[in-house]
């Protein structure tokens, strides 16, 4: 009893979690445009998605933002793991805090403060500027996910490569990054999503001109979200879940290998 | 991408700091023994220094000078009282205004601040409330479909939050999807949206997962033959939770109740999509104040103030957790 009790418990937070994204991805294969009545199935919305040009430029700005976001915080961040994990205990700890600054303050305190960063080195807020901020955000994230990786392996492995006549780009190339690979994928996978999703900081670094499809999204709920954007976003959301599949299925391999 | 023209010597410096630091590392990476490995970091460092830190030091920088750029705390008086500005002009053309009746009492911003630590707080017992029970049954090791579930609950997120808030909209609306139902069923309509409730619902919506992750973790981490060992000693299921499952989950119920309530007091958008006339936010008082009223000074100000009560909140509970064991969601 208790026991059934407990999954209907459960059953009921996962529809409240649920039921806004059915909702959505209903109203995508909606032939209307009214967001409460049914008028019929339809891909109408799926169609007119690959003619919108606005919709285009934006996906095309998010998902390049995203990739190159991640790759520049992937690089960035691994190589930061491997410094942090050699220094002394004191060092590490001051590095760790700078760490944590950005992922405890509030995303709108971060969105502002590079704005302001912007606007004082007089540099317009677009495309470039909104990269910045998506690398300075994801990095501690990659970091995050190599750092334990890189703890678990013995501290004197990249020591005995160096003592075998390795250079330490040698190394780094051939002892270091091989090691810790599955960290790097997670925190590389972790940051692409989170740019994909990201609104609040790219709000405050962009200019109107350039925009991503979060941007998008908020300057156009006000006159109302075209259902366009709602087959767009089920379209999205399958891709995520797929990605996110690979990130669990990943760390289920690689936990079952230990 | 036609906005990509830098003119500005900040960037350049930011740029050729870093450049010089990779074409250190690479050109010390071929030396034999030419680099220590703490060195890797140092790109990052820069960079942190640069987008991070300085940026927060310009936060402080606006809030404490005016726009001619001399120090100041009207910025912060102006927050106390959102009156000031006028008064002191007032002062200024030599009216007395003490002797004068204003129809608003200027205290505009502290009452937003209150209203949005009002409604984290509110966001995040009901977050606690809903979110522990969650995380215990899907924890318990009987329960073979718990870590299917947690996974479960992350999917929601990838979904774009904007679009999630709206969808509530069509949920709640008056002609919305559950007032339809009741009508079919007979009952009246009910008015669910433009009210704090629904930008309340909206918050725990949004920051649930937040909860129950942390929470899970920490029950899920501890050692099963704890609570074997309280069962073996005579400790009924109740006993054993309030006596070694939960004191041992406290370091996950702080982290879940950091990782909600910081978001939620900067709660922005969803009181817009949402919530009524007066239900504005402290995350859209900041927006309004540096995009609307294009006041950096105050908005620095606002945004300062923010931090410090972020940054005492944590101390706080850093106190509970000391060793920040709670952190390690990741």
């Amino acid at each position: 009893m208790t026991k059934a009790l407990k999954r209907f418990y459960l059953a009921l937070i996962l529809l409240f979690l649920y039921l806004p994204i059915v909702v959505l991805i209903f109203q995508s294969f909606n032939a209307g445009v009214s967001r409460a009545k049914w008028e019929g199935f339809s891909l109408r919305w799926y169609v007119e998605l690959f003619r919108d040009p606005s919709i285009k430029k934006a996906l095309w700005v998010t998902v390049s933002i995203a990739a190159l976001a991640s790759f520049f915080a992937t690089i960035l961040g691994t190589l930061a793991a491997i410094g942090i994990n050699a220094m002394k205990k004191s060092s590490q700890g001051t590095m760790m805090a700078i760490t944590s600054i950005p992922m405890t303050m509030p995303d709108i305190v971060t969105g502002i403060s590079l704005m302001l960063l912007f606007i004082f080195t007089r540099v317009d807020r677009g495309y470039f500027t909104m990269l910045l901020a998506h690398i300075t955000f994801n990095t501690p994230y990659v970091l995050l996910s190599v750092l334990p990786k890189l703890r678990e392996m013995s501290r004197y492995t990249y020591e005995a490569a160096l003592d075998l006549g390795a250079t330490p780009g040698y190394a780094l190339r051939y002892v270091l990054i091989p090691a810790v690979r599955p960290g790097i994928i997670t925190g590389a996978l972790l940051s692409f999503t989170l740019s994909l999703d990201d609104f609040t900081v790219s709000y405050f670094t962009t200019s109107p001109l350039v925009q991503n499809l979060s941007t998008l999204i908020y300057s156009e709920a006000r006159k109302g979200i075209k259902p366009t954007m709602n087959a767009l976003s089920a379209l999205m959301f399958i891709t995520l879940l797929v990605l996110l599949l690979a990130i669990n299925y990943r760390s289920i391999k690689t936990n079952s290998n230990k | 991408m036609n906005a990509m023209n830098m003119p500005a010597w900040g960037i350049w410096l930011m740029a050729l700091g870093l450049g010089i630091f990779i074409v250190m590392i690479i050109l010390s990476l071929k030396k034999h023994r030419g680099v220590h490995r703490s060195l890797f970091a140092w790109p990052y460092s820069l960079w942190m220094i640069v987008f991070t830190v300085v940026p927060l030091f310009l936060i402080a920088y606006y809030a404490f000078t005016d726009k001619a750029g001399s120090f100041t705390l009207d910025n912060f008086k102006n927050f106390w009282d959102s009156n000031y500005e006028m008064k002191k002009q007032l002062i200024d053309m030599g009216f007395d205004v003490s002797a004068m009746e204003l129809s608003d009492r200027g205290t505009v911003n502290v009452d937003t601040l209150v209203y949005s630590l009002w409604m984290a707080f509110k966001c995040t017992v009901i977050c606690l409330a809903i979110g522990y029970p969650a995380a215990l049954f899907m924890s318990d090791r009987n329960f073979k479909l718990g870590p299917t579930l947690i996974v479960l609950f992350i999917v929601p997120m990838w979904m774009n939050f904007l679009l999630r808030t709206i969808a509530w909209m069509t949920l709640l609306e008056d002609n919305g999807i559950i007032n339809t139902l009741l009508e079919s069923l007979g009952f009246g309509k009910l008015r669910l949206m433009y009210n704090s409730n629904a930008v309340l619902l909206g918050m725990v919506y949004n920051y649930l997962p937040f909860m129950v992750f942390p929470v899970y973790n920490s029950i899920n981490k501890q050692d099963i033959k704890l609570s074997e060992a309280a069962m073996d000693l005579g400790a009924d299921e109740m006993k054993t939770f309030t006596k070694v499952t939960f004191p041992l989950s406290i370091p996950g119920i702080v982290s879940g109740i950091t990782m909600v309530f910081m978001p939620s007091v900067t709660t922005f958008f969803i009181p817009r999509v949402l919530g009524g006339g007066n239900t504005e936010m402290f995350g859209d008082l900041i927006e309004r104040t540096f995009l609307t009223a294009d006041n950096w000074n105050v908005g620095s100000a606002l945004s300062l103030i923010m931090m410090v009560l972020i940054l005492f909140s944590i101390s706080l509970l850093r106190r509970v957790d000391p060793q920040g064991e709670g952190e390690s969601l990741l």
